[in-house]
């Protein structure tokens, strides 16, 4: 079973606590990512999450894996909105188990940090002016170095 | 020449107006694919895109084959 997934419904975090359940766990460490009203000084009024599902299961749990490999943790899930979202909305979900607290937050850092940088999920953020912009592919042309692009 | 599937996600799906497309080309490897498709579409500049074949990670330079599942990835911006 795929220690990540999506879901285009709202997250329900009491549900997936159960995921990460067991018997030697004397902690669990989560992290909750919610959609803000504001980002670089602009209002938000929603966002929209696509992913690329295939892939981003696979290397979202590509990532849980490896902190189970790097930190002594007895179970990881992570979960990622897609669709619209409004604000104060679930976004993603990480729940961490493990004996000792630190593994359990160390793990939980790790796993938010990587399907951050690594998942194919895409957010494009409707600002209260009325247009919207897709986050980080909005490139600035003093940010644009010649062969930054492939191939 | 290979017979082809290429899906679009989000400011490139924007960009080209539809989500999958089947095509042919001469292109032998994804990063050849890629340059095809740029001069018909003029991708917009997004940074660094990187691309999956069959729904895994793969470099600019792998080749292409009949019947590849190709995906363009434009910057990641997930939680």
């Amino acid at each position: 079973m795929s220690h990540f997934g999506f879901s285009r419904e709202p997250l329900a975090p009491e549900r997936y606590r159960a995921l990460v359940a067991d018997p030697v766990a004397g902690g669990y460490a989560s992290f909750e990512g919610w959609v803000r009203n504001h980002n670089e000084g602009r209002g938000v009024v929603r966002l929209e999450y696509e992913g690329y599902e295939a892939l981003g299961i696979k290397e979202g749990n590509r990532v849980v894996v490896e902190a189970r490999a790097r930190f002594p943790i007895a179970r990881a899930h992570c979960v990622h909105r897609l669709g619209v979202l409004d604000i104060g909305d679930l976004a993603v979900w990480v729940g961490v188990t493990a004996a000792h607290r630190d593994a359990a937050f160390a793990a939980c850092r790790y796993i938010i940090d990587e399907v951050k940088s690594r998942v194919p999920i895409w957010k494009k953020e409707h600002y209260a002016e009325g247009d919207s912009g897709w986050i980080n592919c909005e490139v600035q042309p003093a940010d644009a170095p010649a062969g930054s692009v492939p191939p | 020449m290979v017979a082809i599937q290429v899906e679009y996600f989000a400011v490139l799906r924007e960009h080209v107006g539809h989500a999958r497309e089947h095509l042919t080309t001469t292109a032998t490897t994804v990063g050849q694919l890629y340059a095809e498709l740029d001069q018909r579409y003029a991708f917009p500049e997004v940074g660094r895109v990187k691309v999956a074949v069959n729904d895994e990670f793969r470099d600019w330079t792998s080749p292409l084959q009949d019947g590849d599942f190709v995906v363009f990835i434009p910057p990641v911006a997930g939680g």
